[in-house]
């Protein structure tokens, strides 16, 4: 899969991780941030005694979808095109990008702009309108913050959670110029005034827009409508004012009715930004004649998505809503930040899918699956209960079998060794046992990754094995019930 | 009822204090537990770092080695999960001509294994267990323990019946330690903040003794706090409940004075 240029080249997780626990600043602003939205969402989940049947729906719902994804595909298409629309099929993100680009250049127009959309970011649509002399502007306020600050994404939810007050204030005053109306020159970084500069940057830009760009947050197949959830006001414009409507949305992506609907719309808000409803939810059904868009295009995005569903265990990461749930609870994104994760998907929803859309032959990809402790925090709060756990075990495994990790192959090979014979076990703690004395306070080589800043328990002189047999003899294990 | 130890290969190799203090404390409730010789490892760490393969082959000796057993108690919350809860997983990938003898053994052994407090709470049904251990004590709830176990308040329960025992609480509690097995050392930056931060709450919650299930996760939070001189000690909950009386040494780190620096 090509990939949003930006995260090219980058470092495997562990390096890049290091930076970020090193910035006091960033790991302050992301405490702050995620144990806010943390409590918030702990608190309205709370609230409702059927949280957990939910969760199983949600879970029932996109489970039977997956399983029958060409079905709802096709009705979908049907439903879209019926109700005036137009749907394109895109295998991968260059042909997603082609049909964009096509699209925007038969209206004659150079400036689209955007709804905040993680699968145009997947796929690097920005950059490939760039390279073609097409704009496009987000027009959601933390993306516009990283669109103008040239950086990039580090939460699902809030791109910007990097970024403080002041920061986004000097990105403000240095940058809007350059992309349409400047910032005043009295700005503060007050939030209410940081915002109310966003507006008025972006207010012309969507008067005059011919073009928008949109992902969604779910598609019906049994009417074709589309939906998107924000909370800012911007998407209802962008999806209402511009005569073409583009929405490049994942496969996965679609549920069958509008009961199904309603489960997730109940799933989303609380899951995501803590709140009982969601402010902005438009939904919108091909084109109708004297409102809105007068073309409208739906672009499915495959992009590895088959492949994934094609793996028993992974194909459950198909199941996310993006609620950035899993990242505001992740011990590791808390310390590591959103960028170490090298790409569009952060935290531990991202250390699953993005091994499983892009592969693990990369070192950074291969890295991914390892980004975690295993404490399952993330699948607790997962309104689609997802096993991220499980997965990221199972793709451990893959990247084991790719032929990765060739000294840690020869380590757990020698361990397996050595636990295959109790006998063998007890010599190898015997020798430990005497070598106690002389074992140093810092190790050399990779022992140092726990030694540079954790002391390292003696071991004991006889082990529990031995301290048994010589206090009762060589225990016999008796035989089985009769 | 035949009892059985599995102590884990990481006790049995760095901590059997841990380990005769199971012994010890059983004893004293009017129990006696055997030690099958033949059991080595419960197959975690290959298991959770990808090598199924390899997993699949010890959790086969364990099964075989506590099948004789009606309970087998294990003094970490992690490799009691570890048998519970992806045994059965295991079974799914098995060669097909022993799949279903091992899916068997499985199924009769991995329910059978408890971890220490569950074990004591749930089958020997005792709150109380006749230790006395004057100090301030932070109990924390190690991941597996509280997310795939759920063994929920026993070890509470069992803490706050010992005499003498002050238990403080520990903020921020459920919050990952950060060791994480291979984690620790893969990612030991990320790691060593996670663990920092876990230090920095005990130290707040004025323990004299940060108690926990497993000693994996003490040794990461231990090893942090004895590089930062900070003063606490850490003690499994097994050291804890057969201790009966007074640990002199401890009181030689007043923990107060040092979290203040
Ligand atoms: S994996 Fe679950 S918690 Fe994480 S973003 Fe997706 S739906 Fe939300």
């Amino acid at each position: 899969m090509s990939n949003g240029s930006a995260f090219l080249g980058l470092p495997a997780f562990p390096g890049a991780a290091r930076e970020a626990v090193g910035n006091a600043q960033l790991r302050h602003n992301l405490r702050k941030a995620t144990h806010t939205i943390r409590s918030k969402r702990a608190a309205v989940v709370g609230e409702l005694d059927d949280w957990e049947e939910l969760r199983a729906a949600g879970k029932a719902v996109k489970d039977h979808t997956l399983r029958h994804l060409d079905h709802y595909l096709v009705r979908l298409e049907e439903a879209v095109t019926a109700a005036g629309g137009h749907v394109h099929w895109a295998a991968d993100a260059d042909e997603a990008n082609r049909i964009v680009t096509e699209l925007v250049r038969a209206t004659g127009g150079h400036d689209v702009v955007k709804v905040k959309s993680m699968a145009t970011q997947e796929i690097g649509l920005n950059e490939a309108l760039e390279a073609e002399g097409i704009r496009a502007y987000e027009t959601d306020l933390a993306e516009l913050i990283v669109q103008l600050g040239d950086d990039r994404p580090s939460h699902i939810l809030v791109p910007a959670i990097h970024r403080n007050r002041s920061e986004i204030r000097e990105i403000f005053l240095r940058e809007m110029a350059a992309w349409g109306e400047p910032a005043p020159d009295d700005l503060t970084d007050e939030p209410r005034v940081l915002a109310e500069a966003a507006r008025r940057h972006l207010r012309k830009r969507f008067l005059t827009a011919q073009v928008a760009v949109s992902g969604a947050n779910f598609m019906v197949a049994e009417t074709g409508t589309l939906v998107v959830v924000e909370s800012e006001g911007n998407g209802r414009m962008c999806l209402t004012l511009p005569e073409t409507l583009i929405s490049v949305v994942g496969i996965e992506k679609v549920v069958p009715t509008w009961q199904d609907l309603a489960v997730f719309l109940q799933l989303l808000p609380r899951s995501s930004t803590g709140e009982r409803m969601n402010p902005y939810t438009s939904m919108w059904t091909g084109v109708a004649p004297s409102d809105g868009p007068r073309n409208f295009h739906l672009v499915l995005l495959d992009n590895g998505r088959s492949r994934v569903l094609a793996d028993e265990v992974g194909r459950q990461t198909l199941r996310c809503i993006r609620c950035s749930a899993c990242l505001n609870v992740c011990p590791v994104y808390e310390r590591a930040g959103g960028h170490a994760y090298g790409s569009v998907y952060p935290g531990p929803i991202g250390a699953i899918l993005t091994p499983q859309l892009r592969g693990t032959t990369s070192e950074l990809d291969a890295s991914l699956p390892y980004a975690s402790t295993l404490c399952g925090a993330c699948y607790e709060v997962c309104p689609v209960a997802i096993d991220i756990p499980e997965v990221l075990v199972h793709l451990r495994e893959q990247v084991v079998e790719g032929g990765g990790h060739r000294a840690e192959r020869a380590a757990m090979k020698a361990a397996g060794w050595i636990f295959a014979d109790p006998a063998r076990l007890a010599r190898v703690q015997r020798v430990a046992g005497r070598a106690r004395r002389i074992v140093p306070r810092r190790l050399p080589g990779p022992g140092a990754a726990w030694t540079d800043t954790r002391d390292l328990p003696v071991p004991p002189e006889q082990s529990f094995r031995d301290w048994w047999a010589a206090e009762r003899g060589r225990p016999t294990t008796p035989r089985s019930n009769p | 009822m035949r009892i059985a130890l599995f102590i884990t290969c990481f006790n049995d190799t760095m901590f059997p204090e841990t380990g005769k203090s199971v012994v010890r404390l059983l004893r004293r409730l009017g129990h006696e537990v055997d030690f099958p010789y033949a059991q080595t490892c419960c197959g975690q760490m290959h298991f959770n770092t990808g090598y199924r393969n390899e997993a699949r082959g010890i959790a086969r000796s364990f099964v075989e080695t506590f099948a004789p057993y009606d309970a087998v108690v294990t003094p970490s919350g992690s490799c009691a999960a570890m048998v519970r809860e992806q045994y059965p997983v295991l079974v799914g990938g098995a060669a097909p001509a022993t799949a279903a003898g091992f899916a068997e053994a499985v199924g009769a052994v991995a329910p059978r294994v408890y971890e220490l407090s569950e074990f004591l709470v749930d089958v020997l049904r005792v709150r109380d267990v006749g230790a006395s251990f004057p100090h301030t004590v932070a109990y924390h709830p190690t991941c597996h323990s509280l997310r795939s176990l759920g063994v929920g308040d026993r070890p509470l329960r069992l803490l706050r019946a010992v005499r003498g025992l002050r238990l403080v609480a520990l903020p921020r509690a459920d919050e990952c330690c950060g060791f994480g097995g291979t984690f620790a050392v893969k990612n030991a930056e990320t790691s060593a903040a996670m663990g920092r931060d876990k230090a920095a709450a005990v130290l707040e919650s004025g323990a004299q003794v940060l108690c926990a299930g497993d000693n994996s996760c003490l040794m990461h939070i231990g090893g942090v706090m004895s590089r930062q001189h900070a003063g606490v000690r850490v003690m499994h909950l097994a050291d804890i409940l057969a201790s009966t009386g007074p640990h002199p040494e401890l009181d030689t780190f007043p923990s107060g004075d040092l979290a203040a620096r």
